[in-house]
C-alpha cells in the first residue's frame, strides 16, 4: 500500500479480540491529515477498542489481541520499538476526565517533563499558558494554577485533558465521548476548539452524539457490533445518501 | 392520625434491633480500649506518683529495680536499643516491602501475583517465636561467622528479624494502596507517553502516599510493640547499643521477661507498668501521626 502526504493514518484488516470476545472485526480504513475523522456507533460497537489499538494500549491490558496494520505516516506502529514515542505523538481525551492527582499546571506540564522537552521555566510556563488557552481554559484557572486539578469542574476538567494531552504538541488528537460529563455550553466551547486545532493537526472524534458528528467530521465512519458498516463524507452521510441502511436507521434516530 | 400502614411492624423491629447490637459492637471497642487504659494506669499510677523520679526513669540508663540498698528505674537503654532497632528495621524493611508491592501491583499478572500474595500472608501467618528460634539458631551463626564478632545477638540481629516480621504486613498494606490508585491514572499517563516506571513514579506513587505512609507507620508499631522475637534476637543485656552488633534490650521485653518475677504491687511490678504506659503513649502517637497525615494530605 503506496502512503500518500494526504493520509495520516492507513488502517488495514484490524481486527480486535478480548480472549474469544470479538470487539472489532476486519475494518481497513484511513484517515486523512488535518481533517476531523468522526466515528459514531451505540455502546460496544468497537470505537474504543479502535483507539486504544491506534496508539498501542493493548500492551496494558494482556488478554487484548490485535491483529491487522496500523500505520502512522505510512510507517506500522507495531515496528515502533519506542511505543513511548509513538505514544506522545497522539493526544488523548477520555470519557471521563482524569485530573491527575497534580496541581493544574503540573497536569499540563507532565507530558513534556516526562519526554524531558521541558526546557526552562520560562519556557514551560510559556507552554502550559499555550495549551490551557487553545483548551479554553486559561481564563478561568490563570489563578488557581497551584490548585488541584481535581478541584476543577467536570467541565473544566475535561478542558484540562485536552491541554494536557496538547502539551506534547501531538500530531493526533483522538478523542473518546469526550462530551459525556461536559455540559452543553462547554461541549459547544470544546466544539470550537477542535475546529481551531483542525488546522494542525488530525483528529480522531469518537462520539455517541451523531449531531456531533455532523456538526465537526469532515468525514464520518459508522460502527456497529464490531463492524464498521460505511464510511463516507459526513455531508453525504447525513443527506440520507448513505448506501447501508443501518447507517441511515442510526443517524435517523431509529436505533441505537 | 394513626393507622395501619403506620404500625410498627416486623422488619422495623428488626431494624431497631440490629441498629442496636451494632451501635454496641461499635462502642465496645472504646469500652476496651479504655478499660485496658485504666487498668495500666492503674496498677502503675503508684510507681509513678510514689517512687519514680522523671529525670531518672527518661535519661538514666540504669535499670536496677532488684537492687535492694538503691533501686533505679531508668528506661534510656531501653528506648534507645527499640528506637534503634525500630529504625534499622525499617530502612531495610520499607524499600523491600514498597518493591514487592510495585511488583505485585504494577508488573505482576495472573499466577504469579496469586502466588506471591498467597506466599506473603503465609510469611505474615508465622508466630513470632518462630522467628525468635531462627534468630538464635540460623541469623546469631551467620552473624558471627559473616563479621567476625563475638556475638550474633543484638541490634543486628533483631533488626533483620523485625524487617522480616513487618515485610509481609507493609507489603499487603502499600499493594493495597498501590490497588486504590484508578488505573485510568495509568492510562492518562501512559497515553501522555509516559513509561511504565515514569507513571510509577510521577502518577502512582504520589496518589498512593497517603497508603504508603500509612504501611510505614504500622511497620513502626510492629517494632515498638514486638516482643518475643525481639526477645530472643535482642541479647537482652541493658546496654545503649553504640554498633549494630551490641546487645540491648527491648522495653517490651522486658515486661514480658520481668513481670512474672515481680511481687504484685512492689514498685518493680508497678515500674513495669509505668513502662506500660509509656508503649501506651508511643502506640498513641504513632497512630496519630499517621491520621494526622492522611487527612493532611486529603485536605490539600
Amino acid at each position: 500500500m503506496v502512503s500518500t502526504a494526504q493520509n495520516k493514518i492507513e488502517v488495514q484488516d484490524l481486527s480486535i479480540h478480548y480472549g474469544a470476545h470479538k470487539a472489532l472485526g476486519n475494518v481497513s480504513l484511513t484517515v486523512r491529515t488535518n481533517e476531523i475523522f468522526g466515528i459514531i456507533g451505540p455502546a460496544n460497537s468497537g470505537k474504543t477498542s479502535f483507539l486504544n489499538a491506534v496508539n498501542r494500549m493493548d500492551m496494558m491490558r494482556p488478554n487484548m489481541n490485535v491483529s491487522g496494520t496500523v500505520r502512522i505516516d505510512g510507517i506500522e506502529t507495531r515496528s515502533w520499538r519506542n511505543v513511548y514515542a509513538l505514544r506522545r505523538k497522539i493526544g488523548v481525551v477520555f470519557p471521563l476526565p482524569v485530573g491527575l492527582p497534580l496541581t493544574v499546571y503540573d497536569n499540563v506540564a507532565l507530558a513534556p517533563r516526562l519526554a524531558g522537552t521541558a526546557g526552562s521555566k520560562a519556557d514551560l510556563d510559556e507552554l502550559v499558558e499555550r495549551c490551557l488557552r487553545r483548551a479554553a481554559l486559561w481564563d478561568e484557572v490563570k489563578d488557581r494554577l497551584n490548585h488541584l486539578g481535581s478541584l476543577l469542574s467536570g467541565g473544566q476538567q475535561q478542558r484540562l485533558t485536552i491541554a494536557r494531552a496538547l502539551s506534547q504538541s501531538p500530531e493526533i488528537l483522538m478523542l473518546d465521548e469526550f462530551s459525556i460529563a461536559v455540559d452543553p455550553v462547554t461541549t459547544m466551547r470544546i466544539e470550537d476548539v477542535l475546529k481551531e486545532l483542525k488546522e494542525e493537526i488530525t483528529i480522531i472524534l469518537v462520539t455517541n452524539l451523531v449531531q456531533q458528528a455532523n456538526r465537526l467530521a469532515d468525514r464520518t465512519a459508522f460502527f456497529l457490533n464490531g463492524e464498521c458498516v460505511e464510511i463516507g463524507d459526513t455531508e453525504t452521510l447525513f443527506s440520507g445518501s448513505a448506501k447501508d441502511p443501518r447507517t441511515n436507521d442510526y443517524i435517523g434516530g431509529k436505533f441505537g | 392520625m394513626a393507622t395501619a400502614s403506620d404500625a410498627r411492624d416486623k422488619n422495623w423491629f428488626i431494624d431497631k434491633f440490629f441498629q442496636s447490637l451494632m451501635f454496641v459492637c461499635g462502642i465496645s471497642a472504646i469500652v476496651f480500649v479504655v478499660g485496658i487504659f485504666l487498668f495500666v494506669f492503674k496498677e502503675g499510677l503508684g510507681f509513678i506518683v510514689n517512687d519514680m523520679n522523671v529525670a531518672e526513669f527518661f535519661f538514666s540508663p540504669k535499670w536496677r529495680p532488684t537492687s535492694l540498698h538503691h533501686p533505679t528505674y531508668g528506661i534510656l537503654a531501653m528506648v534507645a536499643g527499640t528506637a534503634a532497632v525500630t529504625i534499622l528495621a525499617m530502612a531495610i524493611c520499607l524499600p523491600f516491602s514498597i518493591g514487592a508491592a510495585i511488583f505485585i501491583a504494577e508488573f505482576a499478572t495472573g499466577k504469579t501475583r496469586e502466588i506471591l500474595k498467597i506466599l506473603i500472608e503465609f510469611l505474615a501467618a508465622i508466630p513470632s517465636v518462630v522467628w525468635g528460634f531462627i534468630a538464635l539458631s540460623i541469623m546469631n551463626p551467620f552473624i558471627i561467622t559473616a563479621f567476625d564478632v563475638p556475638m550474633g545477638l543484638g541490634v543486628l540481629n533483631s533488626a533483620l528479624i523485625l524487617a522480616l516480621m513487618a515485610a509481609p504486613i507493609v507489603t499487603s498494606i502499600a499493594e493495597d494502596a498501590f490497588k486504590a490508585v484508578p488505573d485510568t491514572y495509568r492510562e492518562a499517563a501512559e497515553a501522555l507517553g509516559a513509561t511504565r516506571w515514569q507513571t510509577i513514579r510521577k502518577v502512582v506513587l504520589p496518589a498512593a502516599k497517603n497508603g504508603l505512609l500509612s504501611a510505614g507507620l504500622l511497620g513502626v508499631g510492629r517494632g515498638f510493640g514486638e516482643t518475643m522475637a525481639i526477645l530472643m534476637a535482642s541479647g537482652h543485656s541493658i546496654n545503649i547499643p553504640t554498633s549494630v552488633f551490641d546487645s540491648f534490650r527491648a522495653l517490651t521485653a522486658t515486661i514480658a521477661a520481668e513481670l512474672g518475677e515481680t511481687a504484685v504491687g512492689s514498685p518493680h511490678y508497678q515500674s513495669l507498668f509505668a513502662i506500660g504506659i509509656f508503649l501506651f503513649f508511643i502506640t498513641f502517637l504513632i497512630n496519630m501521626t499517621a491520621d494526622f497525615i492522611v487527612r493532611g494530605v486529603k485536605k490539600g
